[in-house]
């Protein structure tokens, strides 16, 4: 199977990325082939089978409520492709 | 002049320790090889000349104060460029990250740097991790130090290249799917994945946090045990850091295995699997065999389904943990936004390269609402069998033998356009990240057109030492870590 | 026709803890200086991880109990995936599928003294990190928007209730009431001001049918109101918008999905807020870098405990033991648990609640207020204006000699104590004196010197009496009052 261009674009838009004509047709033609490959999963009768989410399964890992130095403001934003010196820009949001 | 870079890592931190040798010397050695040779390996993104010698020169001080330095005496080591260091551009291999200087470091370069080690350079690796071969870095591609038209594998690319061309005697990569075995296989140098949780991945740039775990590459086990002795154990800022002791893998390293059990799986040798490297694996489990191990038929009956599994977990998790490179706390940032969501969409557009693309494409779609049972849940289904396979494996046996990868060493540029071929070549390495297992690649020997072929040996949930310890037993009566490619010998 | 006001309320509240949920940074609430509460784990670098919070796990379970909730004995983390500049991971951690609480309920009395009660049931109460925060320009000409991460990863506590409540009012008196009972408990300041509780309100009508019937209108949710008086106002203006636009539409719960609306405090108006391109798909997954919290019923058990009476049981409490009105238990208990512990002391210590109340909610209140004080810091202790009030209660002091002395416990530099209070009584002779022999003597003397008052007062001009008591408390430093003036009318009319 392959993704329509409309599939591939609803997810592109989901995921925030902007992609060009011929990365649309590519993603649609490759992901296809992955699903296609993935689908043998379905030979599979997994009823009742406990999904597994971390191989090493611990729990309770819980850090006591005491601070530790932050980064100062510099170093924090010191990153950031635009600052005021104080905080991160972004072109206006809008609301309402 | 012989170089000590030809020494097996073992070797080195004797003289080291012993003071025959200076790390000021032997980094000198490194920067010099790096010099020669990586403009045709191109393992590094990023050498720092003089930080190196000024940290190395710092422990030969220590050292002639009669200061004791760490376990790792001065060794130089090439960090994949995904590993957090304070002060140090951190790239990931991506345009994303090319200006990124990281303002902390990772626990491993905290343990690293105790333990006596001399950080020399950023090793190339494929974007965010994602690849087999080291094409997919923004930067640059690293070739196979035995075929420098041949990928080094990935996607901890520069990492294994810089070991097998003896320009650092040790490397750190990270594994999420094969990436520290892989590559160790087809560059013929020593490459371990440990057990998840066994080292932090606090300050490892994420790929699917499940799955990955930094692990170290050396020339040989002595040094991959080493590395790994500096580097592991509890830290309390990663939640899946597993709180347990660390035991010296080194010091019960030579002591061969009474008795050992070998697991061996029919599945490993399927349709799939180049002749060549099946005639090499064969040869390995009968010298284990000649070693007085007993061979012993496995099954891992849903090995099959591990890459399709793979390739809905590793995206998912890919797909979020992608979502904060969007152009606002840091990474690149478009110049052409007039909106937010325009800003969003052309800065990740802009700077992800074609596979990271994919695989956030994948995860984004596995997880959206309507396919994640049919997706993401099932995957995590079929984990829990692959985990289960390994369990029963390991109640009948100590380890499991078989080999890294399909094939040997393929050439730049043949897979590129075929990502479900280049998926396939990590098809016996990824069940271990599915299962939380360690896994070991060892060098074989060489393939009859002269490629190394790795071993892989596995082994149950925190048995490193029992890893370790079978893989020096090969090591010590096969002799092919001594093999080194044509162009660093000297 | 007419209808009924459903409404639901999503409640997000800030845990006061130390550090972050995820993380060592402070929660201090600090608008003054961005981004200095920061760190790799906070500003979502690549390669950091977030490690649990106890206390803020702690706290959310009280927060739970304090609401009836049942506690879920396994409870996981999961991520919900948006893109926002305030979020900078691209998700926050949150629980989707497996929250630490669910099924609870609040009972609010929605009549004063007492009267009506209406159950609120409590669908789930889940834990998640805050937001940043972003900063939008005013001036309308699209300048860039401010980013602060200072409050990125606060623990939050988000409660969500089933549609129980049925009016504007009603939805108010809720907010108070879980103000009242988590900064009671302790588990917050819930400081509306500073965002520490924030409110959501789901609002439709059903609209009753000439049949019989009932028809919904479509639901809207009134996002991020700050203030318990907004929020009535909201859904006040948001019920009348909803009724006119059925009238003139007729459209119901099935013609259109439920959309989303901001409230302008200025106009006191809701409005549409820009609706996303698509609807939103949240890809909520477990997270892989935090692993599951077990809870055992012993700890529940404990936290139960730690919990201690609520304010609803004190209310009650308060009425049946120290005859105190509705409205005088609310404003003590509303002072906080502190408060009403200072309560009872003095209450208890001078035997009547109801003076003691009166102190607390006029003098004591007043006090605090003018000097910037909380009662942990005021400078008369709970027992030393027991034993002030104590003495008007025994007739040794009158209200007016205990304001005194309470004004001069003040103005002094130490904390009070009652040696004060009996030097303070002693130096300026405010003692009501006890002795009736002195007091007779006093009178005598004075029916003796003042023919004319009281021939008055024997011809029935009762106002003739207060010439002669002023004259005897002169005579006599500290006499009670009330006592004289008994005394002497019976002595005049003997
Ligand atoms: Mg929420
Ligand atoms: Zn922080």
């Amino acid at each position: 199977m392959s993704l329509t261009s409309e599939q591939v674009r609803k997810v592109a838009s989901l995921a925030r990325l902007e992609l060009s004509d011929a990365e649309l047709s590519d993603l649609g033609a490759k992901l296809g082939q992955t699903l296609d490959y993935v689908a043998r999963l379905n030979e599979l009768d997994t009823d009742g089978v406990e999904p597994l989410v971390h191989a090493i399964e611990l729990s309770n890992v819980l850090r006591p409520d005491v601070l530790a130095p932050s980064l100062p403001r510099d170093r924090g934003l010191a990153n950031a492709p635009r600052t005021d010196g104080k905080h991160f820009l972004v072109p206006a949001i809008l609301e309402g | 002049m012989s170089s000590l870079l030809n020494l097996p890592a073992a070797e080195l931190v004797t003289r080291l320790a012993a003071g025959d040798v200076t790390s000021a010397a032997l980094t000198e050695e490194c920067l010099a090889a790096i010099s020669q040779r990586d403009s045709s390996v191109r393992a590094f993104l990023n050498v720092d000349v003089e930080r190196s010698l000024a940290q190395a020169r710092s422990i030969d001080a220590r050292r002639a104060a009669g200061e004791s330095i760490g376990i790792l005496q001065g060794l130089p080591i090439a960090v994949k460029d995904l590993i957090c260091e304070e002060g140090v551009s951190c790239t990931c291999a991506s345009r994303m990250l090319e200006n990124y200087i990281s303002p902390y470091s990772a626990h491993v370069i905290e343990r690293l740097r105790a333990a006596g080690a001399v950080l020399v350079g950023r090793a190339n690796m494929d974007e965010f991790a994602m690849g087999s071969s080291g094409e997919n870095s923004a930067f640059q591609v690293t070739a196979n130090p035995w075929d420098l038209e041949r990928t080094p594998g990935g996607s901890s690319s520069g990492s294994a290249a810089a070991v097998a061309g003896r320009l650092t005697p040790m490397s750190l990569g990270s594994d999420t799917g094969g990436s520290i075995r892989q590559p160790a296989s087809l560059c013929g140098v020593v490459g371990l994945k440990p057990t998840y949780g066994r080292v932090s991945r606090y300050g490892l740039v994420a790929f699917a946090s499940s799955l990955d775990q930094i692990g170290p590459f050396a020339s040989d086990v002595h040094g991959a045990a080493l590395l790994l002795e500096a580097m592991a154990g509890h830290d309390p800022r990663d939640s899946t850091s597993v709180d347990r002791p660390v035991p010296s893998y080194t010091n019960s390293l030579n002591e061969p295995l009474k008795g050992l059990r070998i697991g061996v799986a029919r599945e490993h040798f399927a349709e799939g699997l180049d002749d060549e490297v099946a005639e090499v694996v064969r040869r390995a489990l009968d010298v284990y065999r000649s070693l007085g191990a007993e061979l012993i038929d496995i099954e891992l009956p849903h090995s099959k389904y591990a890459v399709a599994v793979y390739y809905l977990i590793a995206p998912s998790e890919a797909s979020s943990n992608l979502a904060r490179y969007e152009g606002i706390h840091y990474g690149h940032r478009t110049e052409k936004a007039g909106s937010l969501a325009d800003l969003y969409a052309r800065s990740r557009g802009e700077a992800f390269g074609t596979e990271v693309k994919r695989r956030i494409m994948l995860g984004v779609y596995a997880l959206s609402s309507g396919y994640y049972d049919q997706y993401y849940v099932k995957a995590l289904k079929v984990r829990r069998l692959i985990r289960n396979d390994f369990d029963a494996a390991f109640a009948k046996v100590d380890v499991i033998a078989g080999p890294v990868t399909p094939s040997t060493a393929f050439k730049l540029g043949e897979r590129t356009s075929d990502p479900m071929a280049m998926y396939l070549s990590d098809i016996y390495t990824i069940p271990a990240n599915l299962a939380g297992i360690p896994g070991i690649s060892i060098p074989a020997g060489l393939s009859p057109s002269g490629l190394p072929v790795g071993l892989q040996l596995q082994a149950a949930p925190f048995a490193e030492e029992t890893l370790l310890r079978a893989a020096r037993m090969f090591e010590a009566a096969t002799d092919h870590h001594r093999l080194i490619p044509p162009m660093a010998r000297s | 026709m007419s209808y009924d006001v459903i409404i639901g309320l999503e409640v997000h509240v800030q845990l006061q803890t130390v550090s972050k949920i995820f993380c060592g940074c402070s929660t201090a609430f600090n608008p003054d200086q961005p981004n200095v509460q920061t760190c790799p784990v906070c500003l979502g670098l690549p390669g950091a991880l977030p490690v649990l919070n106890a206390e803020a796990f702690r706290l959310a379970v009280k927060t739970a109990l304090a609401l009836n909730c049942q506690i879920a004995g396994f409870t996981k983390w999961d991520r919900k995936q948006y893109f926002y500049p305030d979020l900078p991971k691209g998700y926050q951690i949150s629980q989707y599928d497996l929250p630490f609480s669910h099924d609870g309920h609040v009972d609010v009395v929605t009549e004063a003294d007492g009267g009506a009660v209406r159950r609120v049931r409590i669908l789930r109460a889940h834990l998640e990190e805050d937001a940043g925060k972003n900063m939008h320009d005013e001036s309308g000409r699209g300048r860039d928007s401010l980013v602060d991460l200072n409050r990125a990863g606060t623990p939050l506590v988000e409660i969500v209730t089933h549609p129980d409540l049925r009016s504007a009012e009603e939805a108010r008196l809720f907010l108070q009431d879980l103000r009242l009972l988590l900064t009671d408990i302790g588990v917050s300041d819930c400081n509306m001001q500073e965002g520490s509780l924030r409110c959501d309100a789901n609002v439709n009508l059903h609209v009753h049918q000439p049949d019989g019937s009932k028809v919904a209108t479509p639901i809207v949710e009134v996002k991020n109101i700050n203030s318990f008086r907004f929020t009535e106002q909201a859904i006040l203006h948001e019920v009348e918008r909803q009724w006119e636009l059925y009238q003139k539409t007729k459209q119901t719960i099935k013609d259109a999905p439920k959309s989303t609306r901001g409230f302008d405090p200025a106009r006191g108006v809701t409005y549409a807020m820009r609706e996303k391109e698509e609807a939103a798909d949240y890809r909520y997954f477990p997270d892989p870098d935090l692993v599951p919290v077990t809870v055992t019923d012993e700890q529940i058990a404990t936290l139960r405990g730690e919990l201690g009476e609520l304010p609803a049981a004190r209310r009650a409490r308060y009425r049946d033991q120290y005859q105190l009105s509705a409205y005088d238990a609310g404003v003590i208990i509303d002072q906080g648990r502190e408060y009403s512990r200072y309560f009872e002391v003095v209450a208890e210590g001078c035997g009547d609640g109801k003076q003691a109340a009166n102190w607390l909610t006029q003098d004591v209140q007043r006090e605090l207020n003018e000097r910037g004080l909380t009662i942990a810091t005021f400078p008369v202790p709970a027992d030393v204006l027991a034993d002030l009030l104590k003495r008007v209660t025994n007739k040794q002091l009158t209200i007016k000699a205990a304001r005194e002395v309470f004004g001069a416990l003040l103005e002094g530099e130490e904390t009070a104590t009652t040696a004060r209070i009996e030097a303070i009584v002693a130096e300026r002779g405010l003692a009501i004196v006890q002795d009736d022999g002195a007091i007779d003597a006093a009178i005598a003397d004075v029916i003796a010197r003042n023919p004319k008052p009281v021939a008055d007062f024997k011809a029935g001009k009762q106002q003739a009496a207060g010439a002669l008591i002023g004259q005897v408390m002169r005579a006599v430093k500290g006499a009670d009052p009330q006592q004289v003036r008994e005394r002497l009318i019976a002595k005049l009319s003997e």
